[in-house]
């Protein structure tokens, strides 16, 4: 199978549909002419035209809102926030537009957005850029959230959020642009709300997401030299969660560690330790170990923000734990 | 013209110092002492020299991500800046900000910004400290065409005006937001007549010449500071180097470039103080080997200096703990 960096399996997954589908088209700062901060739209504004490509002012809550309204128009946008911190000036298109239109208007309205944004810390970005705050959108309904892992990933559940009716947050780990990884020719899509166990295992469950899935897997490794196998699942999608497959594994290992780079106080890892308590309170070994980033905003220097920000040897302590 | 001999000589003193400090800048990051976003000033310094030396120690400076020369002329310790770039404890913000987010209250350099606009409101609120407490201070808020463009510029204008705030929006237009050109960016491109929309006086400045900067802004500061409420400057300029210290610039035009580097502020001011014989080719000589052995100091100072220790992480977050 052909090997593809992250940012090209994205770009392939927008130049597949922009050219099924009319009315898909791309919104966004510095998308068009230069191709994109992190070069995930290069080469579309070239193919597709200034009409369909659209460089946008730095103007974040009006980017998501015309998205919205194009969408109730009757097209299918895609808008790129060049990163999540940004995203933050477009949280009431977001939560108070975007994600309650449908249900507010009794279903009389289907808005197929798409957001697209960077996100993520690990590389001294410092306070204000390195933010991982998907938890906020998970616990908004009327959004679905999507952070892939993989460049095969990446494609299959871009492809699937562009032909959703559903507004759907498309998130991008900054660190994971240039990884390879291999992506088939042929066409797929991967659905929303499966989990993938990215490696099997039997004796401790390790839920991650993005790119703290690959800190995950460095984990598995290293405990897998010291006799314990570790059990990956790749949440993939937030909303729609499948809990399922999280729950059939931490049933046949009975230990369960959730990794994830945002903030611990009130995280994904909260609501995933809960739901398994609730329905495995008896069989579990152990209690359910969160790893997450210390709850302080993000520091500059580079010696703290290793220890702000979680990391496989922070796993394979977790897994530690969970293990004695 | 009215500015003293010994002032234009500091302007120049002032100019080669952000110059010599983004060079030193420039090699850290290369020897991956710094990293991050690292945004340079390098072509602009007319701007920051000749607007904050027209203010009093005591009035309030805040800026963007690209604050390195503010601070500078704010009158920061250049050695504690760049340990901070290196994410020493020494830094003016112990390591834990960055080049993005300098601060120094004794200076009353309020803040370096990472968010495109968010620093505009803040001004406005330091503006009104300032009313409020019945002060002798002006507020001076700098910010870049780009931002011009989002919602917070016109909110804080508005409300700056409205309540007759003394505040001096510094708009800093070097054509360019990252690769986005302002001129498809923003629907009329004589930014210092946006004020006309908020009832305010606008202005426009050749940023390239330190000299009308500094006398610009001695007139506006003058008129601000007698409670004539807020204005606004266009002053125009150009960044030689690329938007951060990643960015090879290929979207600008060689010939542009070329262009703007023929205006380069520090030749320009030497020119005419050699012209007009207010110091000799000496003097600058001397000026400029002094500023080169400060930032030489500067920077053995950072590389000397220790990185946080790992409690550090914790603090600083909150004043108070319940209970401590
Ligand atoms: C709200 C927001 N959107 C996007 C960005 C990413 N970004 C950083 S600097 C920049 C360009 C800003 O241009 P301008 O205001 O002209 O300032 P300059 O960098 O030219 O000094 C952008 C888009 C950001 N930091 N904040
Ligand atoms: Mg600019």
């Amino acid at each position: 199978m052909p090997e593809q960096r992250f940012f090209e399996a994205l770009n392939h997954a927008m130049f597949e549909e922009m050219t099924r589908d009319e009315r898909v088209f791309l919104l966004g700062e510095d998308i068009g002419l230069v191709g994109g901060t992190f070069r995930v739209t290069e080469g579309l504004m070239a193919e597709f035209g200034a009409r369909r490509v659209r460089d946008t002012p730095i103007a974040e809550a009006t980017i998501v809102g015309l998205a919205t309204g194009a969408a109730q128009g009757g097209l299918r946008p895609i808008a790129e926030l060049m990163t999540l911190n940004f995203g933050i000036l477009a949280m009431d298109q977001l939560i108070n537009h975007l994600s309650k239109m449908r249900y507010m208007f009794g279903g009389a309205v289907s808005l197929p957005v798409v957001v697209r944004a960077a996100f993520g810390g690990g590389t001294q970005k410092g306070a204000q850029h390195s933010h991982s705050i998907e938890s906020w959108f998970v616990n908004v309904p009327g959004i679905r959230v999507v952070l892939p892992s993989t460049p095969y990933d990446a494609k299959g559940l871009l492809k699937t959020a562009i032909r959703s009716d559903d507004p759907v947050l498309f998130l991008e780990h900054e660190m994971l642009y240039a990884t390879r990884g291999e992506v088939p020719e042929e066409e797929y899509l991967i659905p929303f709300g499966q989990a993938e166990i990215k490696r099997p295992g039997r004796d401790v469950t390790i839920i991650s997401w993005s790119r703290m899935l690959l800190e995950s897997l460095d984990a598995a490794e290293k405990l897998s030299k010291e006799g314990i196998e570790a059990e990956v699942v790749d949440l993939r999608t937030l909303d729609p969660l499948d809990f399922e497959t999280v729950l059939a594994s931490a049933a046949r290992t009975r230990r369960a560690v959730v990794v994830e780079e945002g903030w611990r106080n009130v995280g994904v890892g909260a609501e995933i330790a809960a739901r398994l308590q609730e329905h495995l309170f008896y069989d579990l070994e152990a209690p359910v170990q969160r790893v997450a980033a210390a709850d302080v905003p993000t520091p500059y220097a580079k010696n703290l923000e290793r220890l702000a920000l979680p990391c496989a040897d922070q796993v394979v302590e977790a897994v530690l734990k969970a293990t004695l | 013209m009215t500015i003293p001999h010994a002032d234009q000589i500091r302007l120049y003193r002032d100019m080669a110092l952000a110059r010599r400090f983004e060079e030193g800048v420039a090699e850290a990051y290369a020897d991956s002492f710094i990293g991050g976003f690292t945004h340079l000033y390098t072509g602009q310094e007319a701007v920051a020299a000749g607007s904050i030396s027209a203010l009093n120690h005591d009035d309030y400076v805040n800026a963007t991500y690209r604050d390195h020369a503010h601070a500078l002329a704010r009158g920061a310790d250049p050695a504690r800046l760049m340990a901070e770039l290196y994410g020493r404890t020494t830094g003016v913000c112990k390591g834990k900000g960055g080049s993005m987010h300098f601060y120094d209250a004794e200076n009353y350099f309020l803040g370096g910004y990472g968010i495109v606009g968010g620093n505009l409101p803040l001004a406005a609120g330091l503006g009104l400290s300032v009313q409020m407490k019945d002060e002798d201070r002006v507020v001076m808020v700098f910010f870049g065409d780009g931002a011009s463009n989002n919602g917070v510029f016109h909110e804080s204008l508005n409300m700056a005006k409205l309540w007759n705030l003394p505040v001096i929006f510094l708009c800093e237009n070097n054509f360019y937001g990252i690769a986005t050109d302002v001129r498809i960016s923003s629907s009329f491109n004589e930014i210092y007549k946006k004020a006309q929309g908020y009832g305010m006086p606008g202005h426009v400045v050749n940023g390239m010449d330190v000299l009308e900067v500094r006398e610009l802004c001695d007139e506006v500061v003058r008129h601000v500071r007698q409670g004539a409420g807020p204005v606004l400057i266009e002053a125009r300029c150009y960044r030689f180097g690329g938007h951060s210290m990643t960015d090879p610039a290929r979207y600008r035009p060689r010939a542009e470039e070329e262009l703007w580097r023929k205006r380069d502020p520090i030749p320009r001011l030497a020119r005419h103080l050699l012209k007009r014989q207010i110091c000799d080719q000496a003097r600058l000589d001397a000026l400029q080997a002094e500023v080169n052995e400060t930032v030489e100091a500067a920077m053995r100072f950072a590389e000397e200096s220790p990185v946080p220790a790992p409690e550090a992480l914790y603090e600083d977050l909150y004043v108070e703990e319940p209970g401590a």
